[in-house]
């Protein structure tokens, strides 16, 4: 579906009162809608297109890592009955890219990887990716967890390896539909905000308080042309 | 190099498109007068398709929004931050200062936060309050039509709340606060802080035909395609062009104003980025409004016969109390926030309480106050989000790391639990904090550039203590607990580097005396009649407040005194 369509379909949920739970909706959002042109491309300038083709067109991961990496995305991320794996959301296409524009992830991933494949040759000998996934996970275990009593200080280059490993599948599949999916978000798009739902107000015991609750947006008055009288009272 | 020199003839050549560059250019051509405004940077609007950032999804570039190529992320509407290609500035050893410059038309204020606060009665002299500094030349009687004006004609957002200090207004409706705005205000409360609604410029409400209504994206700091934000191209400078009387140079690099054998302004020469080549432009008056720091290189590069010291600079003060705000911040994590209901909470693009400040000095080590911004919620996830994502359990006694299920459940526990709380003050202007002409470095225009002389003082350092000591206390009132270690002495208790809050001013400042000042209080330079700084420069003092508001303020008095003078025949 075309963002422009989302959009258009998510108009058609906000009117109909479906959708963006909170705001007592109108009909005149129409216009909001209308002003939001959308666009294709990601707003780069044309020096910064050029870096990011060229950075595109770059290698710097083998196709050998990239399959550890793989591995690796799934396990972290693994296929839920509502949601897709990692690598469903092309977390291993993020993390190829972003190592060329940051260029400080290479070396850590590098050797972390061949870190991994050390390791796995020592249990079992085999490469990483070879190894059954009760294998593979008899090492992960061994790095997915701080150490704070220091029981295996040996793994401590595996650990730090798995952290970053973790921070880039996270932050490459929950920036995906699909993350935003499984997340829940429903912002970037026109809508009304018209305060924190009532139920959320009463599990907390806040309610907005009476002197400002005339003074906050109306919505129904958007369009109205602002007046004040000398006093800089609003009175439109 | 040959010199073009262009036939046309000026009433103003306006350098500079942001607020202050912006709001000259809208007064002046609504006035009559034929202007040029010369920019450094290219045409932006922000409704051009190909340059939009708003409403883009993380997923529609390769880098997910993250920041390595643009210092705010990479939909920040701001081409440059503080490094701009080809264009360095260099430091005294031992100094730091980070200069951020914007490069398009409108400036910064394609992406700034809309924080828009007048400064109140004391600011304006606060030389009798505590003895520090210098007072400003005028007061804030003076100043309040134009506020008032501004109001609105750009629009802002707030209420009423009679505070002796913080000025009320001609306010557009303030948006509900959202659930972590409640949890800031439990806290802040219990420590006895005031908390009030934000003053964004942001248009909650209709206040002309040609700019749209928010729609609460949240992302004014990508510039609104429905200008329902105020960023000065689609405010000032697009309706100002409607007059007919404005010539817009884009991507033209002023490097210094002209001047005639009587020591008066006849123009500006420029590099016109393009074809490389210089130019010359003949005026009658010219109007800097580059920045504070820019403006102030301009008048120093302006050297001549008449102005052997740089224009304006007989008193050796350009470049001089050059000041930013002061910044400390701490974040919270809040556990009655984890499990949150999912909704659209994005908002408007920023804060929708703050405090301002409430203290008494009289009872504090350090001189002047500072604001409380608040930061939190439910946003948008873009590169970084999911980093350390289950480290929060190290307060709940859960279990750190990890991954599969757990980790997607982690994820959904903690999103929207974090409270930011950031201060933002008033800094002392000192004498020796400065910017000046290195002697030795040019830019890729062979147009020497600023080099930065600037230390805090322990007036700052102080400040930024108090800043941290009752964030901590207000988050813990709250009901939650610090992310990360305090900063100590050591780290001078996180106090940001100076430029690092992007609210520089004082460089050209306005007063009286013509031994201490370098522009009078209409903006005027002592030295020279026809020339006028309209940036951020002649600001006496910093107050707890963001500049813009004051910029604009004092931007549309000084353009309707050089209407005036015009009038008179005295330019």
């Amino acid at each position: 579906m075309k963002r422009r369509d989302t959009i258009k379909s998510l108009l058609v949920g906000t009117i109909a009162g479906v959708g963006i739970g909170t705001t007592g909706c109108k009909t005149d959002l129409t216009e909001g809608i209308e002003e939001v042109a959308t666009s294709s491309g990601y707003g780069r300038t044309p020096s910064e297109l050029a870096l990011d083709k060229k950075l595109a067109a770059e290698v710097f991961l083998t196709e050998q890592e990239l399959s550890t990496i793989a591995v690796l995305c799934d396990l972290i991320l693994p296929a839920t009955a509502t949601a897709g794996s990692a690598t469903d959301a092309g977390v291993p296409e993020f993390i190829e890219f972003i190592v060329k524009d940051m260029s400080y992830h290479q070396l850590p991933l590098r050797g972390g990887l061949m870190w991994l494949d050390g390791e796995a040759m020592k249990r079992y000998e085999k490469q990483f990716v070879t190894l059954s996934e009760k294998q593979q996970l008899s090492i992960i275990d061994d790095i997915a967890y701080p150490d704070p009593k220091n029981l295996k200080p040996e793994m401590g280059p595996g650990r730090s390896f798995f952290d970053r490993m973790r921070n880039l599948t996270l932050t490459g599949y929950y920036t995906t539909k699909m993350g935003f999916d499984d997340l829940g978000y429903v912002g970037n798009r026109p809508n009304l905000w018209d305060g924190v739902p009532k139920e959320e107000l009463d599990k907390h015991g806040f309610k907005y308080e009476e002197k400002y609750l005339s003074q906050y947006v109306d919505h129904e008055k958007r369009d109205v042309l602002a007046e004040w009288d000398a006093s800089g009272k609003l009175i439109s | 190099m040959q010199i073009i020199e262009t036939a046309k003839e000026y009433d103003a050549i306006i350098v500079g498109s942001g607020a202050g560059g912006g709001m000259s250019a809208f007064i002046l051509a609504n006035s009559g007068l034929k202007i040029a405004v010369v920019e450094a940077g290219p045409y932006f609007d922000p409704k051009d398709p190909s340059t939009q950032t708003q409403m883009k999804w993380p997923w529609e570039s390769p880098r997910r929004g993250a920041s390595s190529r643009r210092a705010f992320g990479e939909y920040d509407m701001s081409w440059g931050d503080w490094k701009v290609e080809g264009e360095p500035y260099t430091h005294e050893e031992g100094t730091e200062f980070k200069w951020w410059r914007s490069r398009m038309l409108g400036g910064r204020t394609n992406h700034w936060g809309r924080i828009s606060l007048r400064f109140g009665p004391d600011d304006f002299k606060k030389k009798d309050i505590d003895g520090l500094g210098e007072n400003w030349p005028i007061t804030y009687e003076e100043l309040k039509p134009y506020y008032d004006r501004l109001d609105k004609m750009v629009g802002v957002f707030g209420t009423n709340e009679g505070l002796p200090n913080d000025p009320d207004g001609y306010f557009l409706p303030p948006p509900k606060p959202r659930l972590h705005d409640f949890f800031y205000m439990k806290g802040a409360k219990k420590t006895g802080i005031p908390v009030i609604p934000a003053r964004l410029s942001i248009l909650t409400k209709r206040i002309n035909k040609e700019r749209g209504v928010c729609f609460y994206c949240g992302q004014c700091n990508r510039s609104c395609n429905a200008y329902a934000d105020f960023s000065a191209g689609s405010v000032f400078i697009f309706p100002a062009q409607k007059s007919g009387q404005v010539d817009l140079y884009t991507n033209c690099m002023v490097k210094n104003v002209t001047t005639n054998d009587e020591g008066l302004a006849t123009g500006v020469s420029f590099i016109n980025k393009e074809d490389l080549m210089e130019y010359q432009l003949k005026s009658r008056a010219v109007v800097l409004g580059a920045s504070a720091c820019s403006s102030a290189r301009i008048l120093l590069n302006s050297k001549s016969k008449q102005h052997p010291n740089g224009l304006g600079n007989s008193s050796d003060h350009v470049g001089r109390y050059l000041h930013d705000s002061t910044g400390a911040g701490l974040t919270g994590f809040i556990p009655a926030m984890m499990d949150r209901k999912i909704y659209n909470e994005d908002g408007v693009g920023g804060m929708h309480v703050y405090s301002p400040w409430w203290g008494d000095n009289k009872k504090l080590d350090f001189p002047r106050g500072y604001h409380i911004e608040i930061w939190g919620g439910l946003g948008m996830p873009s590169y970084g989000f999911g980093f350390n994502a289950s480290g929060l359990n190290e307060h709940i006694g859960g279990a750190v790391g990890g991954y599969g299920d757990k980790l997607r459940k982690d994820v959904r526990r903690f999103y929207g639990s974090v409270l930011g709380l950031a201060g933002r003050g008033e800094s002392i202007a000192q004498y020796d904090n400065r910017c000046t002409i290195d002697p030795s470095v040019v830019d890729q225009f062979g147009i020497p550039v600023l080099k930065f002389d600037y230390k805090w003082t322990n007036y700052e350092v102080l400040q930024a203590k108090h800043m941290t000591d009752t964030f901590e206390e207000i988050i813990t009132n709250a009901g939650g607990v610090v992310l990360g270690e305090k900063p100590g002495k050591e780290k001078d208790y996180g106090l940001l580097k100076p430029g690092e809050i992007i609210h520089e001013v004082g460089t050209t400042r306005m007063g009286d005396d013509t031994r201490t000042s370098v522009t009078n209080k209409y903006q005027q330079l002592h030295d020279c009649k026809n020339v006028f700084v309209v940036d951020a420069g002649p600001f006496t003092s910093q107050a707890d407040k963001n500049c813009t508001w004051t910029i604009m303020a004092l931007s549309m008095r000084a353009s309707e005194y050089i209407v005036e003078q015009f009038k008179k025949k005295n330019i």
